[in-house]
């Protein structure tokens, strides 16, 4: 019972990851750029959160849904005006510039906001539970997994149902032609970063209710994002959910052997599917 | 006045000069054709009308205003679509898909839309769900067409679209000119294909090395004068 404890654990923490994840896949499968500032943005939409709900007393919530179309505008303006510059046929502008930015934006949140570690306070929710047959189950972790999965939903309905999403695979495919068809590329990956960014919030929400964070935490959460997308085959928001689960599990598993183990679980587990599907999970047939 | 016009249009890449001052003029409901040997500069000077390649305001004129400046979407914006060499459809996108992205920089009400394109080239709908690259290429190139038809373009440029078709393919695509341009469209068909573009077209400009060497009325020209026209050589 307590392996199958150790699983559930391990596919609820595993929403967390795709969660981290799901903005960084959007961002890299429509314009191939690699925002190393990932996780950076996750903290700094976590601080946001935190200064909205305890400057205006807001439900963490309320918060976040308020934090939303903040991070949209920085995303899209961060875009237009900075990353853009940096698209080519040479990919390591764009590196060299998220970087930078991850930098820029750990030194500005230890600059406001010092390097203690916070907590987005939810009332007694943190600790709420719920019995699934034998196994309870906490009821923010749950909300992670499900937040996930819709989240998942949507940009798959976004993607495939919807003119932006035609717009979005259109300039992925061939920016050139995607102007004659009247789309400026420019914006519309403008938008991407936006809607990463949106994400982005949801992720910040259940990262600072489910554990500390400070400024520097970041890189870390950047490294299961990657991982996550990288297992699940680059382009497939449904691999990049099963990358996360596979990480999660890895961890819980690692954990329940030896706590000091949890990490290097996960990356180990990164590394073994690495061995055995190079191209992840569910590589995109079209790429 | 002229619908579009380009005047003393010249084109770069970097040093190359592609195109050296070209005139040419469509007028409303005219279908012209401009012919001439590869590297000639026909692609160059679609590209340049299309926005792809920018260039002085005032080399390219249509209905009257300055766009030679303007980028792709202002242009498709305005009235102006290209089928380009290549066809170049999206494969991440099913036929279907491929031809509504066409609306999505000018979704103006005309005579096209999905249902009419279907009507135009029947086997597209069969096909519809289909990734627009698993078709043949003169299917692709229906795709390629309809695709600029939905923005219901004033003016529907044609880049090459007989190259690498089979003959018999080619002549069912160019069957559909006559209900493109009785839908309003005036057309610019770009072609190596000297006697396809001859039957289609009302004028004809022939270009090499980057000018005008020849323009005239298809009756009125013999096979001659295009010959060298063409080849620069009698």
């Amino acid at each position: 019972m307590a392996w199958l404890d150790t699983i559930i654990q391990g596919i609820l923490l595993g929403g967390l990851y795709a969660l981290f994840a799901a903005g960084l896949s959007l961002v890299f499968g429509i314009m191939r750029l690699v925002n190393l500032a990932h996780g950076d943005l996750i903290v700094l939409a976590a601080f946001l959160i935190l200064v909205l709900a305890s400057a205006l007393g807001l439900n963490p919530f309320i918060a976040a849904l308020v934090a939303m179309p903040v991070m949209f505008a920085i995303g899209w303006a961060l875009q237009f005006y900075l990353l853009n510059r940096t698209l080519g046929a040479d990919i390591l502008p764009p590196l060299l510039v998220t970087f930078g930015l991850s930098v820029v934006i750990q030194n500005g949140l230890l600059e406001g906001f010092s390097a203690d570690s916070r907590r987005i306070s939810i009332g007694g929710l943190e600790s709420a539970s719920v019995a699934l047959g034998p196994i309870n189950v906490g009821v923010m972790p749950l909300l992670t997994l499900a937040s996930a999965i819709a989240v998942i939903i949507g940009l798959n309905q976004l993607f495939y149902r919807t003119s932006l999403g035609r717009a979005f695979r259109a300039t992925s495919d061939d920016p050139v032609t995607a102007g004659l068809m009247g789309i400026q590329p420019k914006r519309i990956f403008a938008t991407a970063t936006g809607i990463a960014m949106v994400v982005v919030t949801i992720a910040a929400l259940y990262l600072g209710t489910r554990s500390n964070f400070d400024p520097t935490i970041g890189p870390a959460r950047l490294i299961y994002a990657f991982e996550a997308v990288i297992i699940g085959g680059l382009g497939s928001l449904w691999g990049t959910l099963a990358g996360g689960i596979v990480i999660g599990i890895a961890q819980t598993f690692g954990a329940a052997i030896n706590p000091e183990w949890q990490i290097l679980a996960g990356h180990l587990a990164f590394l073994l599917v690495l061995l055995v599907r190079p191209r992840g999970l569910f590589p995109r047939s079209v790429d | 006045m002229a619908l579009l016009e380009t005047r003393n249009l010249i084109a770069r890449y970097g040093d190359f000069q592609a195109l050296f001052g070209v005139d040419i003029a469509l007028n409303q409901g005219e279908t012209i054709a401009i012919i001439g040997a590869n590297g000639a500069g026909k692609t160059t000077l679609m590209r340049s009308i299309s926005g792809i390649l920018v260039n002085q305001p005032d080399a390219v004129l249509f209905d009257g205003a300055e766009i030679g400046a303007l980028p792709a979407p202002d242009i498709v914006a305005r009235g102006i679509a290209m089928v380009p060499e290549g066809r170049k459809l999206f494969p991440s996108l099913s036929v279907e898909e491929n031809l509504l992205i066409g609306r999505f920089g000018r979704a103006v009400e005309g005579h096209w839309n999905l249902d009419t394109v279907y009507e135009l080239f029947p086997i597209l709908r069969e096909r519809r769900t289909n990734p627009g690259t698993a078709l043949s290429g003169g299917q692709q190139q229906m795709v390629a067409i309809g695709r600029a038809l939905m923005s219901n373009p004033r003016v529907l440029l044609c880049d090459e679209i007989s190259l690498g078709l089979a003959p018999v393919v080619i002549k069912d695509i160019y069957a559909a000119f006559p209900r493109i341009r009785d839908a309003g469209a005036s057309i610019v068909v770009v072609e190596q294909d000297i006697g396809q573009a001859l039957k289609v077209a009302d004028r004809v400009y022939c270009m090499m090395e980057g000018r005008i060497t020849l323009t005239g009325v298809p009756g009125e020209l013999t096979r001659e004068v295009i010959h060298s026209a063409y080849f620069g050589v009698a």
